[in-house]
């Protein structure tokens, strides 16, 4: 493969922010009530302006649809630099929060949560989120000290380990699950399953300062995140302090799918897909993949929700469904078409 | 005499309960060009582990410019010691220079953009490992040979006073073996560069190493010139085979000759 020039870099990174707008807008018009996308922009600049032109189209545009949509921005940008992050610590493609178990242990701390019946509110998050958070974290660390041999950890160790971990997390999820009576499991089980249906601004609110702090701490280590990708040998022998970075770094990760999974349940294959298509586009270096990661991981989020809506008439399938149904056969595909070199 | 830039002293260590390194003791010079030979399992690649500070030691210490390799941060560390590790098949398909570039890290700033220095110094690394036609192409199109040069130059970014280089000619064809061990020498004798390096070519490091430490489970058997150290009894007692050492009609060091122990009836 030759050189992605730095130009090339540019106009893929500006094609992906327009696309990202203009998807935005139009999906904002998709619905059981089809809206026009100058109403939208009206209903949007009304809202900002604080001019309060209230119409019927009002309610349904900023009330349902735009909260939805800033959601799936967020949530896509989290979860496709999420697996960025475990791609380049464990310089291995195939990584991403679901397979290191974050979004597993998420999931079984919100259930458990959900089963006692808790609530309260914690750091902007209701006890559900937040035990999503800590169960994430506490499930990628555990995994990642489980894989520890002699100081090293080695990366088949690891994931494997994550799947071991992953599965019992299921398990336990599962019979919390059975427990409940089944007039719950339907909603419990659709939010497994990843949706972003009846989500209202302060699920965005809730999400946006952990998406921020992520993405923040990850292009500040932008360069140690190109240098890890290339192994934790080199890593050392280049400078970067390797304990002290990966377990940071992990812990941002962590960090970034907790928190879309507290708000938006298990969303699968995002963090695999995304980094992956960036990297073919833009090429791996973090200062560009991460910012296409964020675009690309919302664009696609946000046309995935749209399918959700749109898929049966009248009724809504989890978003996590679509991602897991089109992501692996997209995996599929690009393991066959390019004679399994697919990195 | 000038003082060792690296010192190690009795060291110990493995994985799990198993000790590779079993008292390790050795010196390098400013500008000189150590070679380390001996069997397979012996330690070789441990041992610049260890130098490197990722063994967890169980005795016996490192020190670098008369400190303790221990109180040195990674990054000043890297600063002094450029690592070339056994070459392995690229995950992600940077591009040559933007590898080369990560040499600089141990001297960037987290917020500061790489500056003119830096280009220059990759250049010149660039330049000396013969890879300029190749700066623009990913590593996953790389020969191993190319790829063996491309990480040479990465170390060579880091202006290191000490190269620690594991097994960087095999896979590489007779030319390239010597372009490089070329390359190793020139950089010891022009920049004073102390250079140490495994092998597993005992006639390639007969010939270019002045010093030769020949490695037999996880101990230095024998330390000195190559005359000293490639002899018929140390060869056949290290590695339980039999060989011949003649002395090469060039140069004078010697070189190994293969004994066949096992000869087909026709050609009796």
């Amino acid at each position: 493969m030759r050189k992605i020039s730095s130009k090339r870099r540019g106009l893929v990174l500006m094609a992906l922010l327009v696309l990202l707008f203009v998807s935005a807008v139009l999906s904002a018009g998709v619905g059981a009530a089809d809206v026009s996308p100058k109403e939208i922009i009206r209903v949007v600049l009304s809202h900002i302006t604080g001019s309060s032109i209230s119409g019927g189209s009002d309610a349904i545009i900023w009330n349902l649809r735009l909260p939805r949509i800033a959601l799936a921005l967020l949530v896509g940008a989290s979860l496709a630099t999420a697996g960025a992050l475990m791609q380049s610590l464990f310089h291995n493609p195939m990584a991403d929060p679901y397979v290191v178990g974050a979004s597993s242990g998420a999931a079984l701390g919100a259930v458990t949560v959900f089963a006692l019946g808790i609530e309260i509110s914690v750091l902007g998050l209701n006890a559900m989120c937040f035990a999503a958070l800590l169960g994430g974290l506490f499930v990628s660390l555990l995994v990642y000290w489980l894989s520890r041999r002699g100081g090293r950890v080695p990366v088949g160790t690891l994931l494997l380990t994550g799947i071991a971990v992953g599965g019992i997390m299921q398990a336990f999820t599962t019979f919390i699950l059975l427990q409940r009576p089944s007039s719950e499991l339907r909603e419990v089980v659709s939010w497994l399953m990843g949706s972003l249906a009846n989500r209202d601004w302060p699920h965005v609110i809730a999400l946006l300062p952990y998406t921020l702090l992520g993405l923040g701490v990850a292009m500040a280590w932008r360069k140690d995140l190109n240098i890890l990708a290339l192994g934790d040998e080199t890593a050392h022998s280049l400078g970067v302090p390797l304990e002290r970075t990966k377990v940071l770094l992990l812990l941002v990760a962590s960090t970034l799918a907790a928190a879309s999974v507290a708000v938006s349940g298990i969303i699968a294959f995002v963090g695999l897909i995304v980094p992956h298509l960036m990297r073919l586009l833009v090429g791996p270096n973090h200062r560009v993949l991460l910012p296409a990661c964020v675009l690309g991981g919302g664009l696609i989020l946000v046309w995935a929700d749209v399918l959700a809506r749109v898929i049966i008439p009248g009724g809504e399938v989890p978003i996590g469904i679509v991602t897991s149904v089109l992501g692996s056969l997209f995996f599929l595909y690009l393991l066959r078409s390019r004679d399994g070199k697919v990195f | 005499m000038t003082k060792p830039v690296l010192l190690a002293d009795g060291l110990v260590g493995g994985y799990g309960g198993h000790n590779i390194l079993r008292g390790v003791s050795l010196s390098l010079y400013p500008g000189e060009f150590l070679g380390i030979v001996g069997p397979n399992g012996s330690g070789k690649s441990t041992l610049l582990r260890a130098l490197n500070g990722l063994l967890p030691l169980k005795g016996g210490s490192v020190m670098l410019a008369g400190r303790p390799l221990a109180e040195y941060t990674p990054r000043q560390q890297a600063a002094w010691i450029g690592t070339v590790p056994q070459i392995s098949v690229p995950v992600f398909a940077f591009t040559v220079r933007e590898v080369v570039e990560m040499g600089r890290h141990p001297h960037a700033s987290r917020l500061n953009r790489p500056g003119g220095r830096d280009a220059e110094i990759v250049d010149r690394a660039i330049k000396l490992t013969d890879i300029a036609h190749l700066q623009d192409r990913t590593i996953d199109n790389l020969s191993s040979g190319e790829l063996q040069r491309v990480t040479i130059a990465r170390a060579l970014a880091q202006e290191p006073r000490i190269l620690l280089l594991d097994e960087p000619t095999a896979h590489l064809d007779i030319g390239h073996q010597m372009d490089i061990f070329n390359l190793l020498t020139r950089l010891s004798i022009e920049q004073n560069l102390a250079v140490l390096c495994v092998s597993h070519d005992l006639n390639l490091a007969a010939e270019y190493c002045r010093r030769l430490l020949l490695f037999s489970v996880g101990r230095i058997y024998m330390e000195g010139s190559p005359r000293e150290v490639i002899t018929e009894e140390n060869l056949s007692a290290v590695y339980g085979t039999l060989v011949s050492v003649q002395s090469n009609p060039h140069s004078g060091q010697p070189m190994v000759l293969i004994n066949r122990a096992y000869t087909p009836e026709e050609e009796l």
